[in-house]
């Protein structure tokens, strides 16, 4: 496979990118359409206080949940975490911080971080405290909204079927899910995907992330977990 | 709750669909929702996750993890189905392309309100996109127990527990009744076959209105 964009890069060099204290943003929805090469990654650097955006904290064993139930993150950002008991114990024992955010609203967030919009308005949740909060309201029209702040990370991780050798990705089914929202956000995006084919090989009618937003591209072993209904 | 009552809230929040409806099911009873359909009914069913006209669950061995439920289960897509990402998915629920939503709860007030997300001191799980169902879903459908496992209505006068959606609800099927939630309150319109209404008054926390058309539901 040629390589003319320096794109196509190890694990070991997208390692690279990560470090304590860092904000990640991961694609994945109750942890299909996780990277699964990437968290191990992760786990195996050691990488410790991250805090971590996405839409959910996964199950203990499977995608982004490894990582909580490690206790590698001090914080999440997501709109459910009731999967993962561990996040919930965190939780409670003070050992993690869990912003809630509705999870369409979650998306816009995340969306909004990638298409440098610095946030949205809402009305989900604006008569609900523990949505709310303190957050500054504007009137449009005659209308209240809360005002959602965009949300970005250093580095972005998402898992995709097939990329092109600049990057352009197409999703596998529902594995799509948040991955093209997250895929935008971050300062750094790592596509780990299962496969990659010559520049020309997809149909630019079919493209869901232009590759404009893609960094580097990583061959993926395959999810390494158990699925909750197998 | 028992298989066949679970069975018997299903169905009876399956005539609430009709044919060509945008429908999107929450995770317990709700789910059993497409098992009761009228032939004929063709319902587009929307996952969270991003999935619009998803059909059953796939047989054993037949599973695609990347095709999975906003639960976490492999399902399959129905012809003319399609995919989209989660902005999307929920910009359908926003602008108000959900014609029902069908979901569980642990409380609602007799003026609609939703408490579903929170067990104070428990469990918090987290909202999902329980809020924006239940805030912009055209017709909101609560299927529950009427009482809690203490013996307690769950169908009461104002929410003790953290709100998910204010004034979101439409109607409350329950394994003794259905109310419809009007502006004036609650109005008990059905009640099933082997109830009577004063097991139905002496459960419910909160007064209600009761229909001159009060029904008996056969099943």
């Amino acid at each position: 496979m040629e390589n003319p964009f320096g794109k196509i890069a190890t694990l070991e060099k997208a390692m690279e990118f990560f470090h304590d204290g860092m904000t990640l943003m991961f694609g994945g929805f109750g942890g299909v359409g996780t990277p699964p090469g990437l968290i191990d990654g992760i786990l195996e650097k050691g990488i410790r206080n991250l805090t971590l955006i996405g839409n959910d904290t996964g199950f203990p064993h499977i995608g982004i949940g490894k990582l909580v139930s490690q206790e590698r993150a001090k914080k999440v950002i997501a709109s459910h975490i009731g999967s993962n008991p561990f996040a919930g114990q965190f939780m409670h024992e003070g050992k993690l911080e869990v912003e809630f955010s509705p999870q369409g609203i979650l998306a816009e967030r995340i969306r909004a971080g990638g298409v440098g919009l610095p946030g949205i308005l809402s009305d989900i949740g604006k008569d609900i405290e523990l949505v709310a909060g303190d957050k500054q309201r504007v009137v449009l029209n005659g209308k209240e909204y809360l005002v959602e702040e965009a949300l970005t990370a250093e580095v972005s991780i998402v898992f995709a079927k097939k990329a092109d050798e600049y990057g352009n990705l197409i999703y596998d089914k529902s594995a799509r899910n948040t991955n093209p929202l997250v895929a935008m956000a971050g300062t750094i995006t790592i596509a780990e995907v299962e496969e990659i084919v010559p520049l020309g090989t997809l149909d630019a009618e079919e493209i869901i992330t232009p590759g404009v937003f893609v960094d580097y591209i990583i061959p993926t072993k395959g999810v390494n977990w158990k699925w909750a209904w197998e | 709750m028992g298989v066949d009552i679970r069975n018997k809230l299903a169905k009876r929040a399956a005539e609430e669909i009709q044919n060509g409806m945008v429908v999107n099911l929450g995770i317990g009873i709700p789910s059993l929702v497409p098992n009761h359909l009228k032939k004929g009914v063709n319902v587009i069913f929307h996952a969270e996750n991003g999935i619009t006209g998803m059909g059953q669950s796939p047989i054993k061995g037949e599973e695609d993890k990347n095709l999975c439920n906003a639960g976490g289960f492999p399902v399959t897509l129905n012809i003319g189905g399609s995919y989209c990402d989660s902005a999307v998915s929920f910009g359908m629920i926003r602008s108000g392309k959900i014609d029902i939503t069908i979901l569980g709860s642990l409380q609602v007030s007799q003026k609609g309100d939703l408490a579903n997300w929170i067990v104070p001191g428990k469990k918090v799980p987290g909202m999902g996109g329980a809020m924006e169902l239940a805030q912009k879903a055209k017709k909101v459908i609560v299927l529950m127990n009427h009482c809690d496992k203490h013996g307690r209505s769950k169908i009461v006068k104002e929410c003790t527990m953290p709100l998910t959606s204010r004034e979101c609800v439409d109607l409350i099927i329950t394994e003794l009744a259905v109310f419809q939630v009007t502006e004036e309150g609650l109005l008990l319109t059905e009640i099933f076959a082997q109830g009577n209404l004063e097991d139905v008054v002496n459960k419910t926390q909160c007064e209600f209105a009761i229909s001159e058309n009060l029904k008996e539901i056969p099943y």
